[in-house]
């Protein structure tokens, strides 16, 4: 298990290189750059060169990659240009918001969409189904930032739901993880723990959209497929009753590729959070990474860029190895 | 005393946009400024901004979002009147140049302190001006871009920040007197004196926390503690907070202050997106904010909101690229656009209310604005009529606007485009649209690589100074505009020189006449932007300068 382990550790290492090429070659590629961004609008071709000469952003740009590598493997990813805060700590405040958000979105993602997708199933054809399938293609077809923006302006004040921020001004909670609801457990500051409740609602919906509709449509074909599997039919034929044969048989089974559907979302959740913060104005890593491309903001585009990929690197060996221990066959391949 | 002195159309002007807009909506600002200083009357405001400050040493900043903070906590020697331009004392009660304006005498007020106790006075006045003259390292000076600017060059000129320095020294001969001395005339003086940048700070602040240690770290620069906790200056408000996780900003009132603000606490949440601005307002979540679209003023009117619109201090431009198409070399051409183009139905159909069509490239509110400028009404006849004298009949010119960007001069770029292309259409122009991200490309293209015929752009000004709009444009050769008129160019030179008064707001009006003969764009607009605040907040005058200060403030 150590040298699968170490294995897939090492086979990482080139990964995260080329991905660090890619990102620094391809923000490079961009027009604008960072001594504009610094300087602002009113800035001059001539001030914007000379500040690129100071930043040494004309040097040949390999040169510039290895002085970046050489930083990034300290750890120093420099100074957003934004706030002129380190990156690394941008992230670290930044982090458990998105961390917040995508959990409670899949929350709502998995509390609804195996229910649903159940339910299409075993009423198939009928009026349960099709409605359930309509809402399904609504929720893939429809794009978060217009569907934030709607909920904003149609259900925001009429049910009493903050549509922007992770608190409200008024409440002066206590910072220790920087997890909003976490912290009001820990310091017993239930006002704090309801509004950083009522600040998820709008956004976690919003973002839980697509991720419910995909496991929905996932868990009602699987059900569907299970559901004429021949060990149901034996289940049948021995007399149990229908209860038992959907708890224990159906849905147990029809489980497993809701359960790697469930995990590829999570990844995907990352994306739709760069638009549902930037709507909603949840001050996450997709609120960093949306602020950072408006601004052309480099180093924290570089470091947040190569920071995602970290994490699908991670959640790649974490499922490799997974597989690893339910299935010791594939450490040998 | 050498106050700002007005022409009279200026004047009429700035009374009848500025004053009129500015006290029936907000109350009287001069009353509310005697009735401040002590007994706040409590309370916090919460004010939306539109982005994130960088951190809040002014002298190392030149944006908007950061100054509408470091204004609330520290004062300039001289500032701008409330809902005005104009130049009216602050920590200086009195300035005046000598003869050849290379001497400038400052009388401080006296008894002030900054907020941690250090006194105010020419000692600390000569500290700031010392301290940017001989600020060290490429990466301190190429981040003082202000200063850069109106004072061309540092003691020692590092990396790429070359000149000549304007500024020679400073002299205190007695605690309520600072004496400035130049190297040369600079025409921005005394107007410049009012940018936030040059806000005076607490020498003992700036010494403890190091705050000119600034370093380069990779593509970018950090700055010591000083610029994010420990800004001290003179101030109704001094800093209490920066919490980044939820992006705001926390100022308490300062009781040492000459003026202290009315209310406890200001905070500043920052929300980019315009909508989430005007959602967070209807939801109590915030008192105020800054810039809402003018699409939004009568919804936001109707449900009770302030929508005070500001004096206008900007102005929209047509550029034109004379390298890009020879025969826009020829006025003639160059005019018949300008008769081409129906300024008065675009303002009215497109621009907020407020907004008025441009004659010249200075705005009305500033020093140097004359009305005795050759003008281009509309008139499609005369536009064909040139085209045709010029021989220029089926011209055909690649159009360049900005996407993805609103500026206060330019809220809807591709509506800009549309209205004049259409009008440029029907005189029998040919026009090839191009569209670019602003900050994909569209500025560099059009002010480097002058690729465009014609373009869109505009400008908002930094202080009352007709050298901020006409020397940035025009004062030498340019890609963005592809022409060489030494003439022009020295013309705003001697302006730039000129002695403060009515002899440097002559020159530029004499300037203004031969901008406007030549054409070397096409003025459209004076745009106005707008901040909004709740139906109970008071003492909010929206400044031309987005110099709106907090310190009268009342939640009603």
């Amino acid at each position: 298990m150590l040298r699968f382990l170490v294995r897939r550790v090492l086979q990482a290492i080139p990964t995260l290189l080329i991905l660090s090429i890619l990102v620094f070659a391809w923000l490079r590629s961009l027009p604008g750059g960072p001594a504009a961004a610094l300087l602002g609008d009113k800035a001059t071709p001539e001030k914007i060169a000379s500040l690129n000469h100071v930043l040494g952003l004309d040097q040949p740009i390999i040169l510039q990659y290895f002085k970046f590598l050489g930083r990034a493997v300290t750890g120093d990813f420099g100074n957003s240009l934004v706030s002129a805060q380190p990156v690394m700590s941008e992230i670290g405040t930044f982090l458990p918001a998105t961390i917040e958000l995508g959990v409670s979105a899949m929350l709502i993602a998995i509390i609804l969409g195996v229910p649903f997708g159940y339910l299409a199933a075993r009423y198939r054809g009928g009026a349960v189904d099709n409605v359930i399938i309509v809402l399904t293609l609504i929720g893939v077809a429809v794009p978060v930032f217009f569907l934030g923006y709607t909920m904003q302006d149609l259900l925001s004040v009429p049910l009493g739901l903050p549509s922007q921020g992770r608190q409200a001004p008024g409440i002066d909670a206590t910072s220790i993880t920087n997890f909003a609801i976490l912290d009001g457990i820990m310091t017993s500051e239930w006002d704090a723990v309801w509004d950083a409740i009522k600040h998820l609602v709008l956004p976690a919906f919003a973002l839980a959209t697509i991720p419910l509709a995909v496991i929905t449509r996932i868990t009602r074909a699987s059900v569907l497929e299970v559901f004429n599997e021949d060990f149901i039919r034996t289940a049948n034929s021995k007399g149990l009753t229908q209860q038992v044969v959907r708890q224990r048989h159906v849905l147990r089974n029809a489980l497993l590729p809701v359960v790697t559907t469930i995990g590829l979302q999570t990844g995907a959740l990352l994306g739709g959070a760069v638009l549902t913060e930037r709507v909603f104005n949840f001050r996450g890593l997709g609120f960093l990474l949306a602020e950072g491309i408006e601004r052309r903001d480099y180093p924290r585009l570089q470091a947040l860029l190569l920071f995602g990929a970290l994490v699908y690197v991670l959640v790649n060996m974490l499922v490799d190895v997974s597989y690893g221990i339910i299935d010791p066959r594939v450490r040998v391949r | 005393m050498q106050l700002l002195r007005l022409t009279r159309t200026r004047r009429a002007a700035l009374i009848g946009l500025a004053g009129a807009l500015a006290v029936s909506l907000t109350g009287c600002a001069q009353s509310q400024r005697d009735e401040a200083g002590g007994g706040g009357t409590g309370g916090t405001m919460v004010f939306g901004d539109t982005g994130n400050p960088k951190m809040f040493d002014p002298v190392f900043n030149d944006d908007g979002e950061t100054f509408r903070i470091t204004r609330q906590m520290l004062d300039t020697l001289i500032q701008n009147k409330p809902g005005t331009a104009e130049l009216e004392p602050s920590l200086a009660t009195k300035w005046e140049p000598s003869n050849d304006s290379k001497t400038w005498t400052f009388t401080l007020k006296s008894g002030v302190k900054f907020s941690d106790g250090t006194p105010f006075d020419a000692a600390a006045v000569c500290y700031n001006f010392n301290r940017w003259f001989n600020m060290k390292g490429a990466a301190a000076q190429s981040q003082m871009i202000y200063y850069g600017d109106v004072f061309e060059g540092f003691a020692k000129n590092e990396g790429d920040a070359g000149g000549d320095p304007v500024y020679k020294s400073c002299d205190a001969p007695n605690a309520g007197t600072a004496v400035l001395n130049l190297n040369k005339a600079k025409g921005a003086f005394p107007a410049a004196f009012t940018l936030p940048s040059f806000a005076m700070q607490s020498p003992t602040a700036l010494k403890q926390f190091n705050a000119d240690q600034v370093t380069q770290s990779g593509d970018s620069f950090s700055y010591s503690d000083y610029a994010y906790k420990h800004v001290t200056g003179t101030g109704p408000f001094k800093f209490e907070g920066w919490d980044q996780g939820k992006g705001e900003i926390t100022l308490v009132r300062n009781d040492t202050s000459a003026e202290p603000a009315k209310l406890d606490k200001l905070v500043f949440k920052v929300i980019p997106d315009e909508n989430a601005r005007k959602q967070a307002l209807k939801a109590g979540d915030i008192q105020g904010y800054d810039f809402p679209a003018p699409a939004d003023y009568g919804l936001l009117r109707n449900e009770g909101e302030q929508v005070l619109i500001r004096p206008s201090f900007n102005v929209l431009y047509l550029g034109i690229n004379q390298a890009g198409n020879p025969k826009l070399k020829d006025v003639r051409v160059r005019q018949a656009l300008a008769y081409g183009i129906n300024r008065d139905q675009f303002v009215k159909s497109k621009l907020a209310e407020g907004s008025e069509v441009a004659t010249e490239f200075v705005p009305k509110a500033v020093e140097g604005y004359t009305d005795d400028v050759t003008k281009y009404p509309f008139d499609q006849a005369k536009a064909k009529q040139l085209l045709a004298d010029a021989g220029a009949s089926n011209l055909t010119l690649k159009f360049y606007y900005p996407t993805e960007v609103t500026r206060p001069y330019m809220p809807n770029p591709a509506d800009t485009f549309t209205a004049i292309s259409e009008d440029l259409k029907a005189i029998g122009i040919t026009i090839q649209p191009v569209a670019e991200p602003w900050n994909g490309g569209y500025k560099d293209d059009v002010q480097k690589f002058h690729k465009q015929d014609i373009h869109l752009l505009g400008w908002t000004g930094d202080y009352n100074d007709a050298g901020n709009f006409v020397g940035t444009f025009f004062g030498r050769e340019k890609p963005e505009f592809g022409f060489n008129n030494p003439q022009l160019f020295s013309a705003l030179s001697a302006a730039d020189a000129a002695p403060a008064g009515d002899q440097h707001a002559k020159a530029y009006q004499a300037a203004n006449k031969q901008i406007m003969d030549f054409l070397p764009a096409i003025p459209i607009a004076y745009p106005t932007p707008a901040i909004v605040v709740g139906p109970k907040i008071k003492g909010v005058v929206a400044s031309p300068l987005t110099d709106e200060r907090f310190n009268n403030v009342t939640l009603g």
